[in-house]
């Protein structure tokens, strides 16, 4: 095949006059526009789009889809991301009419089923959590925390209190100072101890009467579980000051340990990584947020609630923070979760978690023979390798290695995150890899590291494209198709 | 367990590898005080197939569009979905792929990302779009986040005619903020252009508007850009993509922030979500714009290719001083939009917002003519109007009508008191005249037995009376 068709924009393969759809005639009696609306309001052109046939369409579009990875063809161990496997049985169910064509307007007598399914998911996730209620609302996990830290700031606010400082350790990810920044407060960045987790000692230097809530994601970015967690909540509530746990690695323990045990006040899910919701290149996701009885009263509306035997959506909650979003969540994500959390049960879960702990566990052991880990502990899910050794020896930087893992086979691991290791590659497998999957992906690390560090620089070198000139797309951004495009 | 690979010779091999003799070993790490003791209260597991005749019976608890005549609007409507959409933005190269970090790894998805900005860029003529935000109404409220930062005024004025979810919406976020939110009165269904004047000043940060706004009516938008822009405030609009096909753009009346929801762009209604929010805007706030960004660039070999870019902006590499904290954002349902923007083409969408705009007339017109029933403004209106009910029965009338197999609404009451008696109908290019027709019969006959036993009563009182 030329190389270059798949590269072709849509709009060069734009044929004036084709169309994949072709709509039925109008079939109430004619009226010209101008007879409906008044010209100032009507477009005098047609909407400058590209104009394809079907066949043109789809082979375009196919064409793209062979220019992805994606985790059904390809192990993508990402740290923090929780690439595992999108069971196929979740996409039908998920496209049922009956789920997929309801309007969230219509009435909540045509809706028992669904409001049946949300609220016994509500019911599981707070289980799952240990908390004791949970809104299905957030999109996405950091719309989640930044529910949380509103309804954070609602609690303080009905006790009359002002706190405006959020802690933020340095290993978290950077939705976690972006949303609080969002919800109006204030970051104080928390150094980790040595250790590489959260330091009781550190932490009560920075927590004060004005301090609104600690947000801790454990186990951290650094695939260490936070010891200390117990403790730490203790500390912060001393102070009236409340608990988040962003749950974006709750893949690790999820159905083995409880944080409303730790003492979190507030959490939040990520049901596409945790519960195996499809990424979809970017997004969907939902990122439901479980609290404490306390904070209940101040969930986003509407709630799903069972009353005299019949489910629906209860929007009179004076104290709640009010909506988040339109309509009511991602709910063709959240049936997903739900179809999951049936398919596992508690059990089921339990097994996930130890099989994504086991399976980072050796994967760690592993490359340990082939790149130091800096934190090397017991992992959780994930763990983070450092490429500053080889960088300094023999000029292979963690990119390169990334780059390199393209060509065989395996999509890169998350480069330079989290900040306090040099040359960072956090790798977290997931259950459901084989172990021949992560036999194979030490034996390319460890090929690579011996390998030119020239070919490495330049690499990949079996992919659709080779490295892009990122500067050159930020300097001069063209961010449509156009003049200068082709 | 189906989504496990490895067998027990394996674990216990792996187990052996990492030194340790079970499983339960790897958790030592976790203080006994935080596991989970007992039974967590879950249901049993059940294989796929119970699984499946559990998910049939749920879903058959609900009504689907598929079932009914729907004419519910409010944000959301029955359109129509080509295969060729489902068919396409199912592939598990774009659904099980990861946000394109990795160029290299991901053209599919950035190209298909780079095409929609610019689809959606071009169907708005607007210079740059995002490549997604949650939703509509999340994305009115960056519109509005970000125009604080642009203008570094803190007022913010909103039509009373934006959907009233999305004002909430925008009031959630900015609950923490300093900035002031004003509400605009409407009249005759569209924006007080008079109450607008007197109210955005040099103050004010930005004037967003609905257009269709929520009622369905056109507002008069080069007036309004006209106050917002001799004000120096941000002209922000809120549209509905099908439209487009007939309405001039945002860019056209003078917005320098345009939002949508992306739904009515082949994505199911789904209960409300996963949606699409659009958020496009003029160049000159390109580095204020949340989200992610696509751009083109070359590889070192030259060849034309995509990046995310000018990610300075976003929060995993700016933290606290990002844009935004959106991360995960709706980049499935962008895919969808292109594929069916792409399949429709400009003359296909054209047809498109002609039949809804046509049908929808023709529906008011006939339903105006059925005792009882007004249209309650003359503003002109795209796909979707209000109806008065002279009885004041709406929630009634709507069950009945429910009960009849056609869904109509949603009831106005709610949200705006002094429309108690005021429902909204939307006419998408799926309802037939035939189902138009059926709808007037029953909101003809609903009405007659309504008076009947009105009349009834009357009569009785009046005997009782005597």
């Amino acid at each position: 095949m030329y190389e270059n068709y798949g590269t072709r924009t849509i709009f060069e393969l734009d044929k004036q006059g084709c169309s994949a759809v072709s709509w039925p005639a109008v079939d109430v009696p004619e009226q010209r526009l101008e007879e409906l609306l008044p010209e100032e309001y009507l477009r005098g052109d047609v909407p400058p789009l590209p104009e394809l046939a079907e066949p043109d369409l789809v082979r375009h579009y196919s064409i793209l889809a062979s220019r992805n990875m994606c985790v059904d063809s390809h192990f993508y161990p990402l740290g923090s991301c929780t690439m595992k496997y999108n069971p196929k049985r979740h996409e039908r169910w998920a496209a049922l009419p009956g789920f997929s064509d309801l309007h969230p307007y219509q009435p909540a007598d045509s809706l028992q089923g669904l409001l049946a399914l949300l609220y016994e998911l509500q019911q599981m996730l707070a289980a799952l959590a240990g908390l004791d209620a949970v809104s299905l609302h957030p999109a996405a996990g950091a719309q989640g925390e930044l529910t949380a830290l509103l309804i954070a700031t609602a609690y303080f606010r009905s006790r009359g209190e002002k706190r405006r400082f959020v802690l933020v350790p340095d290993v978290a990810h950077g939705t976690n100072p972006a949303s609080a920044k969002m919800a109006g407060l204030e970051v104080v960045q928390v150094r980790s101890s040595p250790e590489g987790i959260a330091d009781p000692e550190i932490v009560a230097q920075h927590l004060s009467p004005e301090t609104a809530v600690f947000m801790i994601t454990n186990p951290n970015t650094l695939g260490l579980f936070e010891r200390h967690i117990r403790r730490l909540c203790e500390m912060v509530h001393a102070v009236g000051a409340l608990v988040y746990l962003d749950g974006a690695n709750m893949n690790a323990i999820c159905g083995i340990a409880q944080p409303g045990k730790f003492g979190v006040d507030m959490m939040h899910f990520n049901t596409h990584k945790t519960f195996s919701t499809p990424h979809g290149g970017g997004g969907p996701g939902a990122g439901p947020v479980a609290v404490t009885a306390r904070l209940a009263p101040f969930l986003p509306v509407p709630v799903v609630v069972y009353e005299n035997g019949r489910y629906r959506l209860d929007d009179n909650r004076p104290q709640s923070i009010g909506r988040v979003r339109s309509f009511f969540g991602n709910v063709g994500v959240l049936i997903r979760t739900y179809c999951y959390l049936r398919t596992l049960g508690a059990e089921g879960l339990r097994r996930v978690a130890q099989h994504a702990v086991l399976n980072a566990n050796y994967l760690m052991y592993k490359v340990s023979q082939v790149l130091p880990i800096p934190y090397n502990r017991r992992c959780m899910h994930e763990f983070v390798a450092s490429a500053a050794k080889v960088k300094a020896e023999r000029n292979i930087s963690a990119m390169d290695i990334a780059k390199r893992l393209l060509d065989y086979g395996f999509h890169a691991p998350t480069v330079y995150f989290p900040l306090v290791v040099r040359e960072a590659l956090m790798i977290e497998p997931t259950e459901t890899e084989s172990r021949e999957t992560l036999d194979a992906f030490a034996a390319a690390l460890e090929a690579i590291i011996s390998e030119d560090p020239e070919l490495l620089h330049q690499a990949p070198h079996r992919m659709p494209i080779s490295r892009p000139d990122e500067v050159r797309a930020a300097r001069q951004p063209q961010l449509t198709w156009g003049e200068g495009s082709s | 367990m189906v989504f496990i690979n490895n067998t027990e010779a394996q674990i216990r091999e792996m187990l052996s590898a990492i030194g340790l003799k079970s499983i339960e070993d790897l958790f030592s790490e976790i203080p006994r005080e935080c596991r989970v003791e007992g039974d967590l209260g879950l249901p049993h597991p059940l294989s796929e197939l119970e699984l499946d005749r559990h998910m049939q019976r749920l879903a058959g608890l609900n009504r689907s569009a598929q079932e009914v005549s729907c004419f519910l609007g409010g944000g959301c409507y029955d359109h129509f979905i080509p295969a060729v959409v489902d068919a396409l933005a199912s592939r598990p190269e774009f659904v099980t792929a990861y946000t394109p970090y990795q160029p290299e790894a991901s053209q599919g998805t950035l190209q298909a990302m780079f095409e929609y900005q610019t689809l959606l860029a071009r169907l708005a003529a607007m210079d740059v779009s995002n490549a997604s935000m949650y939703d509509g109404a999340s994305a009115a409220a960056e519109a509005v986040l970000m125009s604080v930062e642009i203008t570094g005024r803190q007022k913010v004025v909103l039509a009373g005619t934006i959907h009233p979810e999305y004002r909430q919406v925008i009031g959630t976020y900015l609950q923490n903020y300093p900035a002031l939110l004003h509400v605009v009165d409407y009249r005759q269904g569209v924006c007080d252009v008079g109450e607008v004047a007197r109210i955005v000043d040099e103050k004010t940060a930005c004037l967003v508007v609905q257009h269709p706004n929520f009622f369905g009516c056109l507002e008069p938008v080069d007036r309004l850009g006209q106050l917002a822009k001799q004000a120096g405030a941000l002209f922000v609009a809120i549209f509905n993509p099908i439209s487009l096909g007939v309405l001039r753009p945002p860019g056209d009346y003078g917005a320098d922030i345009a939002v949508a929801e992306g739904q009515p762009l082949g994505i199911p209604m789904s209960f409300g979500g996963p949606f699409l929010g659009v958020l496009v805007c003029r160049q000159d706030y390109l580095r204020r714009m949340p989200g992610r960004l696509v751009g083109q660039t070359v590889d070192r070999n030259g060849r034309r290719c995509f990046v995310l870019t000018l990610q300075t902006r976003e929060q995993h590499i700016r933290r606290e001083k990002a844009t935004s904290n959106i991360c995960t954002n709706q980049g499935l349902m962008a895919l969808r939009a292109a594929i069916y923007l792409a399949a429709l083409g400009g003359a296909g969408l054209r047809r498109l917002a002609e039949l809804c705009l046509k049908k929808a007339h023709y529906a008011a017109r006939q339903l105006s003519t059925v005792p009882g029933l007004s249209l309650r403004f003359r503003a002109p209106f795209f796909h979707e109007f209000v109806l008065q009910d002279a009885y004041g029965k709406v929630a009634e009338r709507l069950t009945a009508l429910a009960g009849d197999g056609v869904f109509v609404g949603p009831a106005l009451g709610k949200w705006y008191p002094d429309l108690a008696d005021c429902f909204l109908v939307a006419v998408t290019e799926k309802r037939t005249k035939e189902e138009i027709d059926r709808l007037v019969d029953l909101c003809r006959k609903w009405g007659a037995q309504l008076g009947a036993k009105t009349e009834a009563r009357t009569k009785e009182a009046l005997a009782s009376s005597r």
